[in-house]
């Protein structure tokens, strides 16, 4: 990100030496580097170099017409596998001024929602196989299966579902798959209690989390946190209570922070724990309520494939989508012309983005033994977020200062938006 | 010594043959246990064979950076360290075939050193992730040392008082009169105290879940071990599956020597051979509660925890349980 690595003055000493993590590296699972500069075990310094796993899917999906790039759009990402078709399909309706029939909202809800429980679930599991506790990884993966098969049921597969389209859904969700959701949905609230106690009353997970990758309130803030990391910091964000869309806006909703299990927020690692179990029983609510209020009617306003690409074709405009993924805001933003096919412009900005910088504060004091739980916390996601490498034509890479990337920046919005 | 050359020598090769394949079947074991209680189907039990097999066929590979000479050296020193241990164990109600030539205070340094080979190979590799990982086994045994020997040390004193003359620091000796029934109730809680620290040192001896922390693979991708390969690495994963049944013979000879023959009344050939079997249910009955069902219930600790655990608590229970051992021999 910086040039230089941000330092911490420990003791006066500056005898450190310097470990890489990644980009290939156990504790990540998606490439990534840090440099961490080290006193003994304790971190004072780190720099951060993301860029790996950039695909050029924007560039992709903008010689696509857009039907093929809602399918790549779902690809940007496996775990976020509905969460960018669901920004991305807002802002496509938003420019094209589509409407969404009360019904495929509330669907697009209800998937959107089981894909948080899985993953917060495969999160707490990644995060107890980093803190070295694989016996928990295993069993939490192990439960995240009911939810994986309930979405095979209701959707035809276990990651891209492929369930929303411009104008509503692709898939109903028929009155006699009602019961099976039902039931998974007993499942899980059977167990949260489970979870919890396992999670935030287990004495090796308490010592290695607590207090450990703090962030303050005013960092969250100042920093742009997103999501689950900004709320465990005790910000009060969430797409969902801020700007309601879908289905959200007929419910109450409430941005979780560890204060709803009465801790003090502090932003650590065992607060996102919180966060993210607590977020769990809040989909669950959510869901309940979409199965119980699913209002009757169509599920899509353009039913036609021909008719949706032709309408497509002809609308003019720009318009933004977001979504509260489980990682925190998504944000894609489209430009539509007339005549073409394709986007003009297509912006996909995920979660990770905003919750990069966050990094640093809260590696910066703690130990070499807790870089992955740390790195872990904000469940970052390399391949969501990687817009950028920069390389020349030898293939080789260099690195730019704020100002050119600035500049880049502006002669690339320019160049887009013709 | 009765014992002739010849004796000796094929006596020795079946025990470090013996020894080496009991570890191996024993790390399987513990894999498909393991595996079992998280959930997972697990290895099947002859995976730790086919991985030595297949390390020893793959290249050894030498880091650029690496001391080469010290580098391939401190394998063979930590599985020629682990292998010598295997001479001094009392296996079932056999006198060892070392017996003679070394005490309880050997076998306190010769289990130092595989981890000091490893201390020393891994900073020999000249990779950044096992100088951090050398620096932890180091201070790991700074902090397990002291409770381990106090434990050692305090049941071969005690034996002492109640034996004069006899040698109380040979394995042997200590194995044949167990202390739990020379004590009085005191020197009883005091040996309880005892054997409760060494149940905890003993996960630490062995760098297992939740004191792997010198190989802590998700934080510096396998620390000490994480430049070795092929060969070397083969060696040192022999080392490790030889100490799990060192450590553990250890303890079932100062904690629970008894055996079955007498029980049963069984003479001659039958008797030995129930009680080396009862010796092996043993070892695993004691791998299996201080290695397999902590390294599945536990997250790994931080090396500042761990040392401050062994320092204060462990070493305090030990303290604790030498100082009734010592009220017990004046009361």
């Amino acid at each position: 990100m910086n040039n230089q690595s941000i330092k911490l003055e420990v003791g006066g000493s500056t005898a450190c030496y310097t470990v890489p993590v990644g980009p290939v590296h156990p504790a990540l699972k998606e490439p990534i580097r840090f440099h961490f500069d080290l006193d003994g075990e304790q971190i004072v310094g780190v720099d951060i170099k993301p860029g790996f796993a950039h695909r050029g899917i924007e560039y992709m999906g903008m010689r696509r017409n857009l039907i093929q790039t809602l399918y790549l759009s779902e690809r940007i990402c496996g775990i976020c596998s509905i969460s960018h078709p669901l920004a991305f399909t807002q802002a496509v309706e938003n420019a094209a001024g589509i409407a969404v029939p009360p019904r495929a909202q509330y669907i697009r809800t209800i998937i959107g929602e089981l894909e948080r429980i899985h993953s917060h679930i495969l999160w707490a599991g990644v995060g107890a196989h980093e803190l070295g506790f694989d016996t928990l990884l295993h069993l939490t993966w192990n439960v995240r299966e009911k939810c994986m098969d309930l979405l095979e049921e209701l959707t035809g597969n276990r990651v891209d579902y492929a369930i929303p389209i411009f104008g509503g859904v692709r898939r109903d969700i028929p009155a006699e798959k009602a019961p099976l959701a039902v039931e998974a949905l007993g499942y899980y609230k059977g167990l949260l209690d489970q979870l919890v106690d396992t999670f935030l009353h287990d004495k090796s997970i308490e010592m290695r989390t607590r207090g450990i990758g703090a962030l303050t309130y005013d960092q969250a803030v100042e920093l742009c946190a997103v999501g689950p990391v900004t709320r465990a910091a005790g910000v009060p964000k969430d797409v969902r209570q801020d700007m309601p869309y879908l289905a959200y806006a007929d419910m109450d909703i409430k941005a979780i922070t560890p204060r709803d299990l009465g801790v003090e927020p502090t932003g650590d690692v065992y607060d996102n724990i919180i966060v993210r179990l607590l977020e769990v029983a809040q989909s669950i609510e959510i869901i309940e309520f979409c199965l119980e209020n699913l209002p009757e009617g169509e599920i899509t306003s353009i039913p036609k494939v021909p008719a949706l690409l032709a309408a497509l074709k002809n609308a003019e405009g720009e318009g933004i989508g977001r979504h509260e993924a489980p990682r925190g805001e998504v944000i894609h933003y489209v430009r539509l012309v007339e005549g073409q096919d394709e986007m003009a412009a297509w912006k996909v900005k995920a979660p990770t983005y905003s919750n990069l910088m966050s990094w640093v504060p809260k590696f910066l004091g703690d130990e070499v033994a807790d870089i992955p739980i740390i790195a872990a916390s904000i469940d970052p996601c390399m391949c969501c977020m990687d817009r950028v490498h920069i390389a020349d034509e030898t293939g080789t890479t260099s690195e730019k200062t704020k100002a050119e990337l600035v500049r880049l920046s502006r002669e690339k919005t320019r160049r887009i938006c013709g | 010594m009765s014992v002739t050359i010849a004796q000796a020598v094929w006596q020795g090769l079946v025990i470090l043959f013996g020894g080496t394949l009991l570890g191996m079947f024993y790390k399987g074991l513990d894999r498909k246990l393991a595996a079992q209680m998280q959930g997972r189907i697990g290895p099947p039990l002859r995976q730790p064979f086919f991985d030595v097999v297949k390390l020893m066929v793959k290249e050894n590979v030498v880091p650029d950076h690496a001391v080469g000479w010290l580098y391939n050296l401190m394998p063979l020193v930590s599985l020629a360290s682990v292998a010598t241990l295997l001479f001094y164990l009392p296996l079932g109600g056999y006198t060892p075939l070392l017996g003679g030539y070394g005490d309880l205070i050997l076998i306190l340094y010769l289990l130092a050193v595989p981890s000091l080979a490893m201390v020393v190979g891994g900073f020999a590799a000249g990779s950044p992730f096992a100088t951090v990982g050398a620096q932890r086994e180091m201070v790991m045994m700074m902090a397990y040392e002291f409770p381990l020997a106090i434990t050692f040390l305090s049941i071969a004193w005690r034996l002492s008082a109640i034996l004069p003359g006899q040698p109380v620091f040979s394995l042997t000796v200590l194995a044949a009169n167990p202390l739990w029934g020379l004590v009085g109730p005191i020197g009883f809680i005091g040996l309880l105290l005892l054997f409760f620290a060494l149940l905890i040192v003993t996960p630490a001896e062995l760098a297992k879940i939740p004191f792997d922390i010198p190989e802590a693979e998700t934080e510096i991708a396998g620390g000490i071990l994480a430049e070795y390969s092929g060969r070397n690495l083969a060696m040192f994963y022999l080392g490790d599956a030889i100490k799990m049944v060192v450590m553990s013979s250890l303890m079932v000879a100062l904690f629970f020597p008894y055996g079955l023959a007498n029980v049963f009344n069984v003479a001659g050939v039958w008797g030995g051979v129930i009680d080396v079997a009862f010796f092996l249910v043993k070892v695993f009955a004691v791998i299996f509660v201080a290695v397999i069902a902590v390294r599945v219930g536990f997250a790994r600790l931080k090396i500042g925890q761990v040392t401050r655990m062994f320092w204060l608590p462990v070493t305090g229970v030990a303290l604790l349980g030498m100082l009734l051992l010592t009220l017990d021999r004046f009361v």
